[in-house]
């Protein structure tokens, strides 16, 4: 008899194929950086020669600097706002706006690149209009603009968060007499860290990734690295992205291996400390 | 109340710093799009004309509908909203039909298979979105994978044209939005009592019907909240049609871009931006109402 509750083959082996066609990519372009030949679809031999061009590539390297240097202030600031932003939403009682807020909130998540862009372009030429004196656009403005929408995902991340959140031991504090600032600086934050660093983890590589906002609101002065590799692309293939991406593909598969164990780590500590009280 | 007695500037700051970030930020911009969506285009910097004039008696406000007109009169438009949508539609369907078993498949997993693979679907999503469409073209065109693999077998003379097709932009959606549709129909199937379909086998159902009317009914929030996730993005899409699609994959995402960076035309840029807004606010509003009932679900 059929079980409920269990695999069947079927979509245990829709998972396996998924899996193929998610992976099948990425596994291509790792391979084929290794590549002797320019063709990047030809096997010819073993090399790292496109590891040297591609650190030896000026305007890359300077590209990806602006890059880390954006996603790291974006990834801070969206985490400060995001947390202020999922207090707001989950902590406190109604008040006049938090619909509207709600709205602001989520919408960011799904809006299309190209209208996010388009607009934020805009308010920097109006606002430059309003001041006299036109906006730089550079780094500054590339990430006023990842942080509003990296703010939304960091947001929703510590809004779950907090949800789950047992809230005994907040209320304990405040009973005690603590206040609300202290209540959350000793009790809530340490509960929520590691949601705060997975809002932290996504923002970065949410700016890291982003061509199309940047692209609307970057300056002649300053390219981005996915700016840098779209005109690139555009040109035709080459082995030096191939490189590229497998250097991103280990940063990030070794970031989220060591993100799972201190999570899984958590987890068991979780359930061994539910074991003792019982 | 005692909190806010004693510290009423706490309070305000936390409200008041994201609201007015993502209100001058997210909100105030789609005003101004609205504004220079009736603006003159003019061969200047900003490239625009004023709304106001100043005459001798007082102030005119001259809108010009000339933007939107262009939006019906020239049928690239119209027939590119319609190529976005039905590639919105149909790779939501696809995301939809090839996640629905994975997501089904995961959530029945043993609890550490589970997390593994649920950090197997977001993984690709964290790597490079550009740089997973460029692995794409390695492997879709002429002397690419596909093709030489093709040949290699025997089974083609001559390589097929995939690249710069509908199939190969079909194929860029799905790659890049598939984690999007699993990740909440996961969510819905986690929470499913076994017990329910347990019932129903028991009952004598068979497997289609408990299928249809046990687990696809409780799952229909995930349905429509991953629906949302990936239709309303692509839609306004730009980067999968430039790299992936050909001349005649017409999107409305790749024609904004154009008038934009191409044919620096901001006031028709923000035209097309305007009407894709009016399009998209039904799909947002579902997608905004699902999050706040889940946010309250579990706030219960």
């Amino acid at each position: 008899m059929r079980r409920a509750g269990r695999n069947s083959a079927f979509s245990l082996a829709m998972l396996g194929l998924g899996f193929v066609f998610l992976y099948a990519p990425i596994i291509s372009l790792v391979v084929y950086s290794f590549n002797e030949s320019r063709l990047v679809t030809v096997w010819a031999g073993f090399s790292t020669k496109w590891y040297g061009e591609l650190f030896a590539d000026r305007q890359l390297m300077d590209s990806a600097w602006v890059s880390l240097r954006v996603a790291f202030n974006t990834a801070w600031s969206a985490v400060v706002i995001g947390t202020m932003a999922a207090m707001m939403l989950v902590r406190f009682r109604r008040f006049r706006g938090k619909t509207l807020f709600g709205a602001l909130i989520t919408a960011p998540l799904v809006m299309p690149e190209v209208i996010t862009g388009l607009s934020l372009l805009l308010l920097f030429v109006h606002l430059g209009e309003l001041l006299g004196t036109p906006i730089m656009r550079g780094m500054g403005t590339i990430w006023i603009a990842h942080t509003t929408f990296a703010t939304a995902f960091v947001t929703v991340v510590v809004a779950s968060r907090l949800t789950e959140m047992d809230r005994s031991l907040e209320e304990a504090a405040m009973d005690l007499g603590a206040n609300r600032v202290k209540v959350f600086f000793i009790i809530t934050l340490p509960l929520i860290l590691p949601a705060l660093a997975a809002g932290w983890l996504l923002a970065f590589t949410l700016s890291l990734d982003d061509l199309v906002i940047a692209s609307f609101v970057s300056g002649p002065a300053s390219t981005t690295l996915p700016m840098k590799v779209f005109s690139s692309v555009r040109m035709g293939v080459s082995p030096k992205i191939n490189a590229l991406a497998t250097i991103w593909i280990a940063a990030v598969s070794i970031a989220a291996i060591f993100a799972w164990r201190v999570m899984a780590r958590g987890e068991r500590k979780r359930r061994e400390r539910l074991r003792g009280a019982n | 109340m005692r909190l806010r007695a004693r510290l009423p500037g706490a309070r305000w700051l936390v409200i008041a710093l994201p609201f007015l970030w993502l209100l001058l930020f997210f909100a105030v911009p789609f005003a101004i799009v609205l504004k220079i969506s009736f603006a003159e285009g003019l061969i200047a910097m900003p490239p625009y004309g004023d709304l106001l004039t100043r005459t001798e008696n007082g102030i005119t406000i001259s809108l010009n509908f000339q933007n939107y007109l262009y939006m019906v009169q020239d049928s690239l438009y119209v027939s590119a909203y319609l190529g976005s949508v039905k590639v919105a539609v149909v790779s939501t369907l696809l995301c939809l039909l090839i996640g629905y078993p994975m997501a089904y498949a995961i959530s029945r997993l043993e609890p550490a298979a589970r997390n593994v693979a649920l950090l197997l679907v977001i993984l690709p999503s964290w790597t490079a979105f550009l740089i997973r469409i460029y692995a794409w073209i390695g492997i879709l065109k002429n002397n690419g994978l596909v093709n030489n693999f093709l040949q290699w077998a025997g089974l083609i003379d001559e390589p097929l044209q995939m690249l710069h097709t509908p199939l190969a932009v079909y194929v860029g959606v799905v790659y890049t939005y598939l984690p999007f549709m699993i990740l909440p129909l996961y969510a819905n199937l986690v929470r499913l009592d076994p017990r329910l379909e347990e019932a129903a086998f028991d009952l004598g159902a068979r497997p289609w019907q408990v299928f249809l009317r046990i687990t696809l009914p409780r799952t229909l929030s995930g349905i429509v909240a991953g629906s949302m996730l990936v239709m309303i993005p692509v839609i306004g899409e730009f980067v999968i049609p430039e790299l992936l699609g050909g001349p005649d994959t017409l999107m409305i995402g790749k024609v904004l871009w154009e008038e934009f960076f191409n044919n620096r035309d901001w006031p028709v840029a923000s035209a097309v931006a305007i009407i894709m807004l009016l399009l998209l606010i039904i799909p947002i509003t579902i997608f905004h109402n699902y999050q706040s009932r889940e946010l309250e679900k579990e706030l219960a």
